[in-house]
């Protein structure tokens, strides 16, 4: 009788961690020491599904926004053309970089996850890289606020600058709730908690601040 | 025996009181805390109605106790025009957001949909809870608004701009009663925004092993679309409330025009666009009519089939309804709008899709007259309120018709016409939705009955009363009587005041028949009958678990879904119903293949 030997399983460390093929969710665990076997399959990760649904309802209120401004700016005759802080620019590569490091340190951390430590032996240092990354970005953000405040331009000193406060600030209101979500990822880590699903989710939100930021710009750059 | 695979529990039973009863992280308990918000706002909403109505009556008659709410706003017990408004404003802004959103869609689709889904819970159980105590705050930022100096706003619960925007010299209310308004709906939409999250998110992950997207009730369905319209409405309405906040507290300028004189005094604002507060508000403020009707229109199915003993004529044609008429919302909201000096031809492009709305609309009537021809009903309070819904929604829904042209509309634009139209198809046929749904599932949520005759008197006096209310209306509107005066002195006013004294009499026994549902609810919490794990012969998978369900919903086992969900009076099976549960295997001609 023929004996059948199985492969041991393969990690491939080129491939993402999975996004909604099945394996976990809220209910299962990633094994710290990485034993992906025994995760059974069950529906997608609803943190997976929860993540787009959170970034549809902001899409939707940044795109209220933005009519916002397109219908205010046909209103009335006016608008002023406002110079951007400088510093807007070096944000933005900030911003863009932060995004660069956070994904390698996803790679790191599913390779560290599957079991190949030799190849990710500090995980978390790349979340770390990340996360200063995101807090110089709103420290580069609030420079430019109080930039442009000493230099007179208020709120309320013209309906640009109204835009302009309201749309750099809720902005970042919402990467501050990436960084948090990143400082989550750290301590999960750190614990051995960390939920595939939930680095996933983290770095869609960030990655999708960081779109959103160059969508805003854009913006900001062409019609104030 | 039932084939049932074990699942992990997402969160452990609460121990403490506060986990438990207060800050509790389970769907049903957090479906409890909406229902009693919703109850709580349903009768002040309510009270206030009286006030205005006596108001309108009787115009100098003195309600004692009024200088409680407000000295300056009701000396000598009688209303002022201004405080008149003022209320008016306050009973706008509770029923359509903490009571017609949080009743039918947060309360009921709380408890159930996890349930109907075949989950233990909600995937983010602390964002559900947030999202409860969210709308708490909210809703006590705008009661609130009472008790500060010069009383909530007066601006109606629209907030059209300039008036939300001014301030204080737009009268009283207009200052921090505006920024007490919309901070407090900003408040409600994050928490609609968490709630819809979860709803979406339970709906697409967490069912159960067999239980596929069209095997879902026609509640669940109506939970799902509405929360896909909640998260894109709240989404924008909350923008617009921090634009509006900022023009009080921060002097800029997105709502007020340059030189606007009020009260001979030039504003200090520059350019603002009075529409665009209205383009903003009503993006959400049309879909959210359909917040308000959609998951009544799951719910009334739902208790229609159960009573009928049959399915839907179709349910695939129901749930494609419900989504047609969920996007068909966001296209026509330019309708509220028709009078506010748009071109014409844009008046066409909003006109059609209106008139276009009717058609899911009709069919989804359709579907319930046509199941109900020929059926054997169980006559009981859930079902008669079911039928009420769909009375209601008719009689509503067929104004709109006439509503939705502008020829039409400019005419009958901000009449007692157009409160007539949405009190029925949208105030009312809601209210029908939610005491239906109450009738129906209180034996789950509570583990007793209601009394069915003081449920049966509830019914019949608020059909009666609700159509003695509000069809008057539309005779108001003909007539030319425009909504939101205080008091009728004009000369072709004058003859319709004893119509006003009709319909204020018709809304205070209607609303002493509430009285009764008030007290059916406590009595029946505590005295009622005991209820059976399946009390009406349901299938879907609510009424396969105990009464009321444990913390986990279904124990230790999870349910496994065979069948459709509304399986009655299969030929050949063993039993007038097959649970969604149940592995018996049939041959029935509404089975999904």
């Amino acid at each position: 009788m023929a004996t059948t030997v199985h492969e041991p399983p393969k990690h491939d460390l080129e491939r993402l961690p999975s996004q909604g093929s099945g394996n976990g969710g809220w209910r299962n665990l990633v094994p710290a020491d990485g034993d992906l076997p025994r995760v059974k399959d069950h529906a997608p990760p609803p943190a997976s599904t929860g993540i787009w649904v959170g970034l549809a309802a902001i899409t939707m209120t940044f795109a209220a926004f933005t009519s916002a401004l397109v219908v205010r700016q046909g209103a009335a005759p006016d608008w002023q053309h406002i110079t951007l802080p400088s510093i807007l620019y070096f944000n933005t590569l900030l911003i863009i970089a932060s995004s660069v490091t956070l994904e390698i340190s996803r790679r790191r951390v599913a390779a560290f996850m599957g079991g190949i430590k030799d190849r990710a032996a500090n995980p978390a240092r790349w979340l770390y890289i990340t996360l200063a990354l995101g807090v110089l970005f709103v420290a580069g953000q609030t420079f430019a606020w109080v930039q442009l405040k000493s230099q007179g331009f208020g709120l309320a000193t013209n309906v640009s600058y109204s835009f302009f406060y309201v749309l750099t600030v809720a902005h970042a209101l919402h990467l501050l709730g990436g960084l948090g979500g990143l400082v989550r990822v750290i301590a999960k880590l750190h614990n051995s908690v960390l939920r595939r699903s939930t680095l996933d989710a983290t770095s869609r939100y960030w990655h999708f601040m960081g779109v959103l930021w160059v969508y805003l710009l854009f913006l900001l750059w062409m019609k104030l | 025996m039932h084939d049932m695979s074990a699942h992990a529990v997402p969160h452990g039973a609460p121990t403490s009181f506060i986990r438990k009863h207060v800050f509790s992280l389970d769907h049903k308990v957090i479906g409890k805390q909406y229902y009693a918000l919703a109850l709580l706002a349903a009768l002040i909403g309510m009270a206030l109605s009286w006030i205005m109505r006596i108001h309108l009556g009787w115009g100098s008659f003195a309600i004692p106790g009024l200088h409680l709410l407000s000295s300056t706003g009701a000396p000598g017990n009688v209303l002022t025009p201004e405080y008149y408004l003022q209320l008016m404003t306050m009973h706008g802004t509770i029923m359509v957001f903490f009571v017609l959103t949080t009743a039918p869609f947060a309360a009921f689709g709380n408890f159930f949909l996890p349930i109907q889904t075949g989950a233990e819970d909600m995937p983010f159980p602390h964002f559900n809870m947030m999202s409860f105590w969210v709308t708490f705050v909210g809703f006590w930022v705008l009661i609130a608004s009472f008790f500060v100096a010069d009383g909530p706003t007066l601006g109606g619960w629209t907030q059209y701009a300039p008036l939300s925007a001014i301030g204080s010299v737009g009268g009283p209310g207009q200052g921090l009663g505006v920024v007490l308004w919309a901070t407090s709906i900003a408040i409600f939409c994050v928490g609609q925004l968490f709630g819809s999250l979860n709803f979406i998110t339970t709906t697409l992950d967490m069912r159960c092993k067999g239980m596929s997207l069209m095997r879902l009730p026609l509640t669940a369905w109506g939970w799902f679309i509405t929360s896909v319209m909640g998260l894109t409405a709240f989404a924008v309405l909350m923008p617009a409330c921090i634009l509006l906040i900022l023009d009080h507290v921060a002097g800029t300028s997105f709502f007020v025009a340059s030189n606007l004189v009020i009260n001979d005094q030039v504003l200090p604002h520059s350019g603002g666009s009075t529409l665009l507060w209205q383009h903003l508000f009503w993006f959400f403020g049309h879909p959210e009519v359909y917040i308000a009707i959609v998951p009544g229109m799951g719910i009334v199915s739902h208790v229609l089939i159960t009573n009928m003993r049959k399915p839907m004529l179709s349910h695939r044609v129901l749930i494609y309804s419900m989504a047609a008429l969920a996007v068909l919302s966001y296209m026509v909201y330019g309708h509220h709008m028709f009078v506010s000096g748009m071109n014409p031809i844009s008046s066409l492009v909003f006109s059609f899709p209106t008139l276009v709305i009717t058609i899911p609309s009709t069919i989804v009537v359709l579907m319930w007259l046509g199941s109900l021809y020929g059926s054997k009903l169980r006559i009981n309070s859930a079902s008669l309120f079911a039928l009420g819904f769909v009375s209601m929604f008719i009689s509503g829904g067929v104004s709109g018709f006439f509503l939705a042209q502008p020829s039409i509309d400019i005419m009958l634009h901000a009449t007692y016409f157009v409160v007539g139209h949405f009190h029925l198809v949208m105030g009312v046929a809601a209210m029908f939705g939610i005491f239906a749904g109450t009738y129906f599932w209180f034996p789950k949520m509570t583990g007793r009955m209601m009394n069915e005759t003081l449920g049966k008197a509830h019914f019949i006096l608020s059909f009666i009363g609700a159509y003695c209310i509000f069809m008057p209306f539309h005779y108001l509107g003909i007539a030319g009587n425009v909504r939101r005066y205080q008091a009728f002195t004009d000369d072709y006013l004058i003859p319709l005041i004893p119509v006003h004294k009709f319909i204020t009499v018709a809304a205070l026994v209607t609303g002493f028949a509430q009285l009764i549902f008030v007290y059916n609810l406590i009595h029946s919490r505590f005295k009622g009958a005991i209820a059976s794990d399946n009390p009406w012969q349901g299938t879907s998978l609510e009424w396969s678990t105990a009464t009321p369900p444990p913390h986990n919903n279904f124990g230790d086992k999870m349910p496994v879904v065979y069948h459709d969900p509304y399986q009655y009076s299969v030929e050949g099976a063993s039993a007038d119903f097959i649970m969604q549960t149940s592995p018996e295997k049939i041959n029935s001609p509404n089975e999904e293949k």
